[in-house]
């Protein structure tokens, strides 16, 4: 072991990076921006990943969805997909009936129409459903109000606009009892819905009409579909805590109204909410690490900037390396002095760098209207990193100066 | 002559390979130096008297022959013994100077306290008193280039000394200097080997020569003269 204490070591390092402020600075600068870049783009990632997770959540967390599938065995002629039909009516009355712990269960169809209005027209989603269809999505009514289930047990031509649609073809005026025409068939509006904004992908959930489910089935969708068929049935869970257990219940439910048999494929499929989540989150995950990975290359060139300007200091102060030696400094202090010197340069570019990342980061989320996340692990990672960034870039600069011969040094001019 | 051998270099040889050439710096050199001497090496350039300050400092090893350095074979020394034995042992003064321009004449005197380990406040007052000694009390905090060529040396000097090293090596130490403070610069030296202190100075210069007592001289590698005065 060295007899100069570590702490006079570090001294040398930094008198010799304060001896030189500029070039210091300039050295750094490549991990700075490398360092910068990495927390900003993991920051953004992380505030992505959680509006992703307060809007799907907005949806209502308690939601199970149930969607046909075709089952990839079983032979016979295969549709495209989303063709299957295999959700009826009779599921709905079937999941109401047996599957406990259920607050709503409602199923839907739906399909895109034109629909005009004393001369506006727009294109819309129209959507057949029943009334716990509110509650299974957590909709409220703005104005006007729900049609009942008489209504859609007799299929009324009644409908319940979102408020995008009942700006395009009203702009401000009110349109409850207006009437409108969804693929020429004439519908009275008897209530508009409360926004629900833009979905996580972009998409406008107020840009939709409601309409009984009977209504649609019959007028707008039409022969494309059997009588009795639904799209997606929507269960909600009276609770959190029951959610998987409600949606173990609705395969064992479906699974025997559909009779399939034990390791025969499921012709339906029950996704919550929560998997969902899981997946969009995963997805966004790994686009985050991409785009960190790429922003960790310019950390890698930063520590060649480290690297080239190490070399070119042993140069200029061999003859102070040289006469350290003289005056008795091991190998090892002169290596540790050069090695210090290269983490601290990158280390301080890391403090640097994580401070401008977050601001920048902040600032982004600011002008986006984004969530600012700040990944707590990111400032270990961002100081862990940046001081192997100067070890290892260090290392090789240190090892020269410590292999350099006292006597050739302290000639050196 | 009873005074125990500090230094014993028998049958000491120095090659280098150059190129293709083999250059012989020191040639089979035997020499004796007792603790109190003070020795001046003289020799034309390439007589292989830096070679011998060089290995009598530690900073080189002898190709083959011995040296001992109060009994101990600094010849058979590895690096990180070298390097103490450099620290501890060794006063070092040079041509020209070698003091770090960041720091101001206390840091540099204390430098070699820092690599032997001595703790900062006894390393602080011992900077002290050294510079006090070689009359630069009132320059402490000055940096080398706010110091005159004889100021420098004598900063120099003090540093030398931080470790109480048993032999001074100075290396043409008045190179540099104008011949006045030279003088002033030769006249310390004098003063330290009156104290005790082993002093070998390395010059080309005979008036140099003139103030140490005892005098080598050195060609092509052999000592060719050893005169005591």
């Amino acid at each position: 072991m060295s007899r100069a204490p570590a702490s006079e070591i570090i001294r040398f390092a930094a008198g010799a990076i304060i001896a030189h402020p500029l070039r210091s600075g300039l050295t750094s600068l490549g991990v700075v921006i490398g360092v910068a870049a990495v927390v900003m783009m993991t920051s953004i990632g992380l505030g992505a990943q959680k509006r992703v997770t307060d809007t799907i959540t907005g949806l209502g967390s308690n939601l199970i969805i149930v969607t046909p599938v075709q089952p990839r065995s079983g032979g016979g002629v295969m549709g495209g997909a989303g063709s299957s039909q295999s959700l009826t009516d009779s599921d709905t009355e079937a999941i109401l009936r047996q599957v406990d712990g259920v607050a709503a269960v409602a199923p839907a169809v739906n399909g895109m129409a034109q629909v005009t209005a004393e001369g506006a027209n727009w294109n819309t989603s129209v959507v057949g459903v029943t009334p716990s269809y509110l509650e299974a999505r957590d909709l409220v009514i703005e104005s006007g109000r729900m049609f009942d289930d008489r209504e859609t047990r007799q299929g009324r031509k009644v409908a319940v606009l979102g408020p995008t649609v009942a700006t395009q073809l009203w702009g401000e005026a009110d349109p409850i009892g207006k009437r409108i025409r969804i693929r020429g068939t004439p519908f009275e509006v008897v209530g508009v819905l409360g926004s629900k904004g833009q979905s996580s992908f972009g998409r406008d959930q107020d840009d939709i009409i409601l309409a009984p489910l009977e209504t649609v089935r019959s007028r707008i969708i039409g022969r494309r579909i059997k009588a009795d068929s639904v799209q997606t049935i929507y269960v909600k869970a009276a609770s959190e805590e029951e959610l998987t257990l409600v949606q173990e219940e609705i395969d064992s439910v479906l699974r025997a109204e559909h009779r399939i048999q034990p390791g025969e494929e499921d012709d339906f499929q029950t996704q919550n909410l929560a998997s969902i989540l899981e997946a969009s989150r995963a997805a966004i995950g790994a686009f985050t690490v991409l785009l960190a990975a790429i922003a960790a290359v310019s950390l890698v060139v930063g520590g060649v900037g480290i690297m080239n300007i190490m070399l070119v200091a042993v140069t200029e102060r061999t003859r102070e390396i040289g006469l350290r030696m003289a005056l008795g400094a091991r190998r090892r202090d002169v290596l540790t002095q050069f090695a210090l010197e290269s983490v601290a340069l990158s280390l301080v570019g890391g403090l640097v760098g994580l401070g401008i990342g977050l601001l920048g980061a902040a600032g982004i989320a600011a002008i986006g209207d984004w969530p600012f996340a700040l990944p707590t692990w990111s400032i270990p990672v961002a100081l862990g990193f940046s001081s192997l960034v100067g070890l290892i870039f260090g290392a090789y600069p240190a090892w020269r100066a410590a292999r350099l011969d006292p006597i050739e040094a302290l000639r050196r001019e | 002559m009873t005074s125990p051998a500090m230094i014993e270099i028998e049958a000491l040889s120095k090659t280098y390979v150059m190129g293709e050439e083999t250059v012989t710096a020191l040639d089979s050199v035997d020499l004796t130096i007792t603790r109190g001497e003070s020795l001046a090496i003289v020799g034309p350039s390439g007589s292989g008297k830096s070679t011998l300050m060089n290995i009598l400092g530690g900073l080189d090893r002898p190709s083959r022959g011995r040296y001992r350095f109060e009994g101990e074979d600094v010849g058979g020394f590895s690096d990180d013994q070298l390097a103490d034995f450099r620290n501890r042992r060794i006063g070092f003064v040079f041509q020209s100077f070698q003091l770090l321009p960041r720091l101001s004449a206390l840091q540099n005197v204390e430098l070699p306290m820092i690599y032997g380990g001595v703790s900062p406040g006894l390393r602080r007052e011992r900077a002290a008193a050294l510079l006090q000694r070689v009359g630069l009390g009132s320059r402490m905090g000055h940096r080398p280039n706010q110091l005159s060529g004889g100021q420098q040396q004598r900063v120099a000097i003090a540093r030398a000394l931080a470790n109480q090293p048993d032999l001074l090596l100075a290396d043409e130490p008045t190179g540099a200097l104008d011949s006045a403070t030279g003088v002033e610069v030769l006249s310390l030296f004098r003063e330290l080997n009156t104290e005790g202190l082993t002093v070998v100075l390395v010059t080309h210069d005979r008036g140099v020569a003139d103030a140490a007592r005892r005098r080598i001289a050195f060609r092509d590698g052999r000592v060719i003269e050893d005169v005591r005065s």
